[in-house]
């Protein structure tokens, strides 16, 4: 198996929940990631999924040094970066970028769209001798999809796809390795997300870039990954790829999760088997004994509550040859079919016309 | 019923008429023209003399040229400033020549605003008061701005116990009654010059702007684009002075002239309490608190520089909500 | 002299049996700074009693604002409503006088919004909020009325009501809101319900229970819908029919089936060919090139010409009309032949 790039064991990250002004009291921890293992390898995309509150943004933003984990290692090429500062993690950061989810706060809207794109280059000044940076930075526009001559413009003037472009290329201007997207497209329009996402396939084998793709949009992350995690609570409860997360998922919570997902195709909604999971997403202040899913969990058991299960092939699945053999946070993992592969839903074939 | 709310991501018409006012009209036109979806999918159209790049300063300054209230309010504060650096331009007379036969005497040839108490010419004083007021006012807004500034930016930065401690120093500062203050403190000094009385407006006033400037730098602090900076590896002064501090000064600008108005006024009530300006310093409070016994009979030797004070302090406070209004983004 | 006094609306018998409401060339614009917005242009649907209708757009379409003048509670100023008419139950509200409008919201028609925390007031428990509407329309004690609330709560499969009816909005999760926002909007028994994008700030697990339970009070109640959505995904598991606008019209209406088979217009087919699948790993994705028009500047012709791939000289210069498809379905596109074959 070739090098992982990154390589993330037993990340955590709490942020303490504290009474008081002057004497603070602990009173909990909110737990937004709660032991990650994980790892990215050279030139894949790995796909994290998950809902709201369920840490994937936390841990965005640490695989990138904006926050600082808890607990636990991040390596990058095998040299723990967790704990770097100064000069060197600055290096770091030079080979793992991010682009963020907000195309509308991701550029200050007082610098033009030339000095941001080109503000890598001014904090890393090795990089680019100040005379080359103006057309390096016209390079990167042009790469991106936006003419060379915008480059005095302000953020303002660009709509939100456009916008998007300027931080890819405010993200590519360092050559990095690693890309960390968190949610880049949801803040965009149908019709504007497949631009980027074409784009962002383009770039990786441009530039032989590794992603880490984050969103809440399983579809999305599906045409984009080789692999898929999917997190729950602060923890990845299925790995695996994308075949075998969607195809052949073993986790109830990934079953559920599928079988919620609304499809273009108004065929399906007669013989689709949805699963309608109970209740909430327990807070992450007060983690649920055992397995996290299991107050929501139609197969919960007495088990469940006692024994944390590990993120690993299922014991009983070990002997099965094919795509549910993949690591699944659950005693009683089991292959479940739950997308739908109705014929095409969206290329307009004429055959549906001669209905009418 | 609730009430209507717009979702700026979705479908708000304003939100995307605003959105698309630089963009959209000339994308329109590069679209028509064929223009592939690489090269330019959609977007500002490089070539169009009408679409010039637009900051919000510039925004915010076609937004004042426009507004009669600025205007008006822009005028006589240039107005205040040349009289307040020339005053013999339009009083010829001394402010200290008096000659105490004409006291009280009201208005003739020569002497439109009449004589006040002393017998000195109240159109002399009223002109050369504003020198005072203005100094005063321009002195402590730049003082106040700088130190509030500079602490609230610093203790939003950074936060955690520098903020705590700064945050409690304001409230304390906060706690200081400004008139009481004045009193205690200014009555020990005997200098007749402005400075300590711009010492002390500094000294009440930085809270205000600190507690405006933290607020601002924490919700400018918590956008992507820090963040992204930081990713970069950009040190903290480059943050700070690259990307939050140019985010967050508006406000800062907003109160700063708001508060210039309430300072004059201040320096007025504070020489009229007898503990502000000194003569031989001209000063409107001055005037005023000399003025005050005489009221019923000879008013004009109170209404003359307590009308100037007025319009000054008025001028800056519209001003001051001018450029609020060019300013807040909301609007927009 | 026509019926245009609040009994007058709800006792009346429309032209069509169980046609609820009947929008008709409905013009709207928002007068900005910088212009004159025109947000949207000639708007024509109806809705009948026990019907879906999924009005499907991107940002700045007009879906939004189109029901929000149906509602009656459009931003005027800066907005405009500069033609067209909304028949309903028969009778033109826009003639109608705001007092009468204003029974005819609650008791009529009822909208549910997309972020229901910003939409349910912080300060009041979830029982007040829900028992005002009886306190004010049926002159309900607030006695009667919290037990009416808690009914409602129980009705939107709220667990434990009666305990939690006295308890504040942020005590409640998004789910469990956005089905107080439900139980708000259900509680005179309205005959229409609009939904703006009721379900895209919910997680997707409790997204399918909201979007369940809406439907099923729906039939249930045999009430109207008009959901108004960006996501073909939700569409296609609850809409009867579809408008699809853009740019401030109708493009394309069809019943469900027909349009994910085979759409008539080259914008419902590219925003359906852009959308990545669940079930299968895909190539490059399709992608409309270009962005939706500033509504200051529409492109003339057709809105869409600058992005279509089929478009030809006769889009740059005349406007399609809602061209008949077929009984049920229309599309303003010059070529829909050529766009529901190919």
């Amino acid at each position: 198996m070739a090098e992982a790039i990154l390589e993330v064991r037993d990340l955590v990250k709490h942020y303490p929940l504290t009474r008081g002004i002057l004497f603070k009291k602990h009173v909990g921890a909110v737990k937004a990631v709660d032991g990650v293992d994980v790892e990215l390898f050279a030139g894949e995309t790995l796909g994290i999924v998950g809902e709201s509150g369920c840490g994937k943004s936390t841990l965005a933003k640490m695989l990138v040094h904006l926050e600082r984990p808890t607990a636990g290692t991040i390596r990058y090429k095998g040299e723990d970066i967790t704990t770097l500062s100064g000069r060197a993690l600055k290096a770091v950061r030079r080979n793992i970028q991010m682009v963020f989810q907000d195309p509308y706060t991701s550029l200050n809207p007082r610098m033009t769209v030339g000095d941001i794109v080109g503000e890598p280059y001014e904090i890393h000044p090795e990089v680019a001798p100040k005379g080359s940076r103006r057309q390096k930075v016209q390079e990167l526009l042009d790469v991106v999809g936006l003419n060379p001559e915008y480059i005095n413009r302000y953020p303002h003037q660009f709509s939100g796809g456009q916008r998007q472009r300027i931080g890819i290329a405010r993200g590519l201007a360092l050559r990095p390795e690693v890309i960390v997207a968190d949610e880049p497209v949801s803040a965009l329009d149908v019709s504007v997300q497949a631009q980027v996402i074409n784009l962002l396939d383009k770039l990786q084998s441009e530039f032989s870039l590794s992603y880490v793709f984050i969103a809440h949009d399983l579809s999305i992350v599906r045409h984009i990954s080789d692999r898929v995690g999917v997190m729950y609570l602060g923890r990845i409860v299925e790995i695996g790829r994308d075949a075998e997360i969607y195809d052949h998922p073993t986790h109830p919570y990934t079953q559920a999760l599928l079988s919620a997902v609304p499809v273009p195709d108004p065929q399906a909604r007669e013989h689709r088997e949805r699963i309608i999971l109970t209740g909430d997403v327990p807070s992450p202040t007060n983690i649920p004994s055992g397995c996290r899913f299991r107050t929501r969990c139609w197969k919960a058991q007495e088990r469940c509550a006692r024994e944390v299960p590990l993120l690993a092939v299922p014991p009983h699945l070990e002997s099965v040859e094919g795509p549910a053999r993949h690591p699944s946070a659950c005693h009683f993992a089991e292959e479940k079919h739950v997308v739908p592969s109705g014929p095409a839903a969206g290329d307009g074939g004429t055959g549906g016309a001669k209905s009418l | 019923m609730p009430e209507p709310r717009q979702n700026p991501h979705f479908d708000d018409p304003a939100h995307s008429a605003v959105a698309a006012t630089g963009a959209g009209g000339a994308a329109d036109l590069a679209m028509a023209e064929g223009e592939t979806l690489e090269k330019a999918p959609g977007g500002p159209d490089g070539s169009g003399p009408a679409d010039k790049p637009r900051s919000l300063w510039s925004d915010a300054w076609r937004d004042l040229r426009r507004n009669p209230v600025f205007i008006v309010s822009a005028l006589v504060i240039l107005f205040l400033i040349v009289i307040s650096l020339w005053p013999s331009l339009i009083a010829s007379g001394n402010p200290q020549s008096c000659d105490l036969a004409k006291a009280q005497q009201g208005s003739q040839p020569g002497h439109p605003f009449g004589f006040n108490g002393q017998g000195c010419d109240v159109y002399t004083r009223t002109v050369y008061g504003a020198r005072a007021s203005v100094t005063v006012g321009v002195c402590a807004t730049v003082g106040v701005a700088l130190l509030g500034s500079v602490l609230g930016g610093l203790a939003g930065f950074f936060g955690g116990a520098s903020d705590a401690v700064l945050s409690r120093l304001t409230d304390v500062f906060f706690g200081i009654p400004v008139v009481l203050g004045g009193l205690v403190l200014l009555s020990v000094i005997t200098s007749s010059t402005v400075w300590p009385v711009v010492g002390f407006m500094v000294l009440l006033g930085w809270p205000q702007i600190s507690r405006i400037a933290r607020g601002s730098v924490i919700t400018a602090k918590q956008n992507d684009y820090v963040q992204a900076a930081r990713a970069l590896g950009a040190s903290s002064s480059r943050m700070l002075l690259r990307h939050i501090a140019p985010n967050a000064v508006a406000p800062v600008i907003v109160v700063a002239t708001i508060a210039l108005g309430t300072y004059i006024s201040l320096e007025a009530t504070l020489s009229f309490l007898g503990v502000g300006l000194k003569p031989p310093t001209v000063s409107w409070g001055i005037d005023i608190s000399s003025a005050s016994p005489y009221i019923r009979n000879a008013p004009h030797m109170l209404l003359w520089p307590a009308g100037a004070l007025a319009i000054t302090v008025l001028a800056f406070i519209m001003l001051g909500d001018a450029v609020r209004d060019a300013l807040d983004p909301k609007l927009r | 002299m026509p019926a245009t006094s609040y009994e007058a609306v709800m006792s009346a018998e429309p032209d069509t049996p169980g046609r609820l409401l009947d929008v008709r060339d409905l013009h709207v614009e928002f007068r900005t700074r910088d212009g004159v917005a025109r947000a949207v242009n000639g708007v024509n649907y109806t809705v009948d009693a026990g019907e879906t209708l999924a009005v499907l757009g991107e940002s700045g379409s007009g879906k939004s604002v189109t029901a929000q003048a149906v509602m009656g509670i459009l931003d005027m100023p800066p907005g405009r409503i500069t033609g067209g008419e909304i028949l309903f139950r028969g009778q033109d509200l826009l003639t109608m006088r705001e007092d009468e409008r204003r029974k005819i919201r609650g008791a009529g028609m009822a909208m549910i919004f997309q972020d229901a925390l910003s939409s349910l007031n912080p300060v009041l428990s979830v029982g007040d909020q829900l028992g005002e509407m009886f306190v004010v329309h049926q002159g309900l004690s607030r006695k009667d009325a919290k037990a009416r609330a808690v009914e409602l709560m129980d009705r939107v499969r709220i667990p434990a009501a009666k305990e939690r009816v006295g308890q504040y909005p942020h005590q409640f999760s998004g789910g469990m809101r956005q089905r107080i926002m439900i139980a708000m909007a259900l509680s005179l028994e309205p005959d229409l319900i609009i939904a703006d994008e009721p379900t895209t700030a919910l997680d997707v697990t409790v997204q399918a229970q909201v979007m369940d339970l809406l439907a099923e009070l729906q039939r249930e109640l045999d009430m109207g819908l008009i959901l108004i959505t960006h996501d073909l995904g939700v569409v296609a598991d609850v809409a009867d029919k579809i408008a699809v606008m853009y740019a401030g019209r109708i493009v394309e209406t069809a019943p469900v089936h027909d349009i994910y088979s085979a759409p008539a217009h080259p914008y419902t087919k590219g925003l359906l060919e852009s959308i990545p699948r669940l079930d299968q790993k895909g190539q490059e994705l399709y992608a409309i090139k270009g962005l939706p028009p500033n509504l200051m500047h529409i492109p003339p012709g057709c809105a869409f010409n600058p992005r279509c791939p089929m478009a030809q000289d006769v889009c740059r210069t005349d406007v399609p009309p809602l061209y008949e498809v077929n009984e049920q379905r229309g599309s303003a596109c010059h070529f829909w032949e050529a766009a529901i074959h190919g």
